[in-house]
Formats: C-alpha cells, structure tokens, sequence
C-alpha cells in the first residue's frame, strides 16, 4: 500500500490543503479534493487543452502533473480568473462571440488565451490560431473563438491592462 | 485512464536523486517536466514503481555560457530555454527547435533534457543536440561521463543512460559568425507530432566554401539522426544547385522512415527531401535562424 502524502497548493489566492496518492493528478485533485470542477478533463494525455490551469503563473496541463510534485504552486483556474460573478474581458469577448457551443473546452481555452494575450497583447490571426492549436474545440468552433480572442485583445489594450 | 500506482520521492540535492536512482534505478524513473513520461504513465504504458522528481533540485537549473558551449541543466523548462538571451543569441538553432516542441503549456513544463533523455524519435530537441555536436553530459553513483549525442540515441526511446544515471545537462555548440542554420518542420497540425523534421547547421569559409555540415533528421528512422551523405555531398564546396541537389538525393537514399498514423515512408522519404531543399536554399539566401 503506497503512502498517501500531505499537499499544500495556493488556489485562486486561497491556501489548500489535501492528503493524496502520488498518483493523483493535479486534475483530479482539483475537482474532486477541492471541488474546483470548472477544470474539464478530455483525454488525460495532453492533447485536448481542456484541463489548461495557470500553475506558478504559466499555463500548464494538469492532467500533465502529479499533485505532489507540484506541492506548494499557486495555481489559477478557470474560477480564479474573474472577479466572482465579474467576466474578465476575455471571457465578455467569448460570450458576444459565441465562442462556445457545449462549453467543455472553455475553462481551457480562456486560461490559454490569458497566458496568450499577457505575453501577445497585439496578436494577428494567425498568431492566435497557432495560440489556440493545442486546445481542441470539437463543436469547431474555432472562427468564433478567434473572434473572441481579437475582440479580447482590443479591449484589453483599450483598457490599457 | 489514470496512472497505476508508484512510490514518489523528490529529494532536495543531486546527491539525494543518485541516492534514490541508487537504490530503485531499474523501478525508478526520474520526473521533470513531465510532459512525455505522464501521458505513458496515464495510458498505463509506463508503470514505473518509483518516480523520482528533479524538480526540487534547484542546482539543476541554469543555462552557462562556456568558451565554445551553451550548458543547460536538467531542469530548465524548454520555454524557458526558448526565451533565455544567451540560449538565443549563441545558439538560434535550439530557441528555434523548442519553439515547435508541443504547445505553449507542454513547453513551461517540459524540460530540455527530458525530451533527450526520453528520446523520442519524432522530438525536435534530439535532432537539435545531434546538428549543434551537443555533449550529454550524464550524472551516476560512479560519477560523470560526457557522451557525444552521435552516441546518446540508440533507438526509439533508448539512449545510453543506464538505470541509476540521469542526464544532468546537455552542451550544446555556441553558433560562430561563420555560421548559418535553421530548423523546418512539417505535421499534421501545428504542434502535434511531427511527420518530419530538419534541424540544418552549416560553417562557411570567407570565399563560401562549406566547411562543416550538419545535417539531422526526425521522421527519417527510429531515433533523430543525422544525414552523414548529405553531409558529405554539402562540404568542402560552395553551396549551389548542384550540390543542392545532390544532397536532397543523398538524404532521400539514406533516410529509413517509419510509417505511422502521422504518415508513411514513402511520404515521409519525399517531405524529407523537400524540407532539405528548402532549407539550404534559406542558409544559401542567409536567411537563417
């Protein structure tokens, strides 16, 4: 029987504390420890995109990573983001644009896209496509979610943020 | 699916990770980024009984600039080796290679010798360390031992490093003025696995004779490799169409690709020799990386 281990992780600002397998993915961790369920798991490989979180800053999968090697991190999820019941830019953008059908891949792409457009403030389309290509939207809507990402990247210079 | 279950360790030091792959190295793997060992370990194609995490051991982070090498250690995430300034004013051919590595997130967590260590035939790194003549430098519990990458890979996620080793940093080759180099790939989507890739490196004398050539490939067998025909067409003459066309021809005759869902052999053979050609006519241009 392996040893379970004690694990501390800064969660959208807020200290949490769980008690895990080593095997448990930081995924896993964050929806069933902490109830954080706005994290989507797709393939549980790394190739959807869907479980994107911020982790010490940086956009990371965290199907990707075992929850007890990345101990102590702050990690951002999709609830960090705004404000409560506040929408970031980003996410206004994606709402006026349509840029989600069933939602799943949503929590991912908007974690992407804020990575993204910190680092591309000024972005063309197809830097924003190549942004975006390893987050998989199978409703495809993708021309939405490009859309939503100019228009979020307009706002946010105007806001001057 | 999730992993099976495994033992964690992540010691503080080098010498508690020799310690740890001491005592478990044929159960142990180490973990560093993470970004090839997990998905393995998640499909339950990996089930080591041990991981052993690097990611505590802060002296394994650092990117050093030597007389003639840009060193980095075990623990420097690709992005982080992709934006470093020295990484990309002495050695544009590596910021260049990274930068088709995964996505954006894959590439903040994996690191740059994990990706050699794991040697993966269709990763960018292992062709970039075979052009820049990289020495692996590999740590165990008898001490230090440097192998030239031309060594390092032995097959499809097989190098030299034994069981209670670890790959402790990777120099690579500082780029002189006289040099000229770039890295082409093609997939079938932006960051997914690559059909083929070219990592090109080339050293010209002031009358633009190739001296040195280096010519690696993914896609072209079960590891990176490089194109000893077509460098031998490229050297010791100036780089026209002739010798183009020679090199393309040697390349297309020596490449042995796999076939897989990304592509087959016969297309793979072709895209090889194109990106060969497009690549040389860029360094001919000096439109390099």
């Amino acid at each position: 029987m392996i040893e379970k281990l004690d694990i501390t992780l800064i969660v959208n600002g807020r200290e949490r504390h769980a008690r895990v397998e080593p095997r448990r993915l930081l995924a896993d961790v964050l929806r069933h420890e902490l109830g954080l369920k706005g994290t989507h798991i797709g393939c549980e490989h790394g190739v959807c995109g869907a479980c994107t979180v911020l982790l010490d800053g940086r956009s990371a999968r965290s199907c990707l990573h075992f929850a007890v090697a990345v101990d102590g991190a702050e990690i951002t999820t999709v609830e960090g983001l705004g404000g409560g019941d506040e929408l970031t830019p980003i996410q206004q953008a994606f709402h006026r644009n349509h840029a989600l059908q069933c939602g799943y891949c949503t929590p991912g792409m908007l974690v992407t896209v804020q990575e993204f457009l910190a680092r591309e403030p000024d972005p063309d389309d197809a830097a924003i496509r190549r942004a975006l290509s390893n987050n998989i939207c199978r409703c495809t809507g993708y021309a939405n979610i490009v859309a939503a990402v100019r228009e979020a990247a307009r706002a946010l210079r105007e806001a001057g943020t | 699916m999730k992993p099976a279950p495994f033992a964690f360790a992540q010691p503080d030091d080098l010498a508690g990770l020799l310690l740890a792959l001491g005592e478990h190295g044929e159960d142990a793997r180490i973990l560093a980024g993470g970004q090839s060992l997990v998905p393995l370990m998640n499909l339950r194609m990996v089930q080591p009984a041990m991981l052993i995490s690097l990611n505590r051991v802060d002296a394994l982070d650092f990117v050093d600039v030597e007389d003639d090498r840009i060193v980095i250690g075990a623990r420097v995430r690709q992005a982080q080796a992709e934006e470093d300034e020295a990484v990309r004013r002495h050695c544009p051919l590596l910021a260049d290679a990274l930068s088709f590595v995964g996505g954006q997130s894959n590439r903040n967590r994996g690191t740059v010798c994990g990706s050699l260590a794991h040697g993966d035939p269709l990763g960018e790194p292992p062709a970039a360390a075979l052009a820049l003549d990289a020495e692996m430098r590999i740590v165990g519990p008898h001490g230090r031992r440097t192998v030239p990458a031309s060594q390092f890979f032995l097959g499809a996620l097989e190098t030299v490093i034994a069981a209670d080793e670890m790959l402790e940093a990777v120099a690579v080759e500082r780029t002189r003025g006289d040099e000229r180099s770039c890295f082409l790939e093609v997939g079938n989507r932006a960051h997914g696995f690559a059909v083929a890739g070219l990592a090109l490196r080339l050293r010209f004398d002031a009358a633009g004779t190739v001296t040195l050539a280096r010519v690696a490939m993914i896609g072209a067998g079960d590891t990176a490799r490089r194109i000893a025909g077509a460098e031998t067409a490229l050297t010791g003459r100036a780089l026209d169409e002739a010798a183009i066309a020679e090199a393309v021809a040697h390349a297309r005759t020596e490449v042995d690709p796999p076939s897989d869902v990304h592509a087959d052999a016969g297309h793979r053979r072709h895209v090889l020799g194109v990106l060969l050609d497009r690549g040389l006519r860029r360094l001919a241009e000096g439109d390099d990386a």
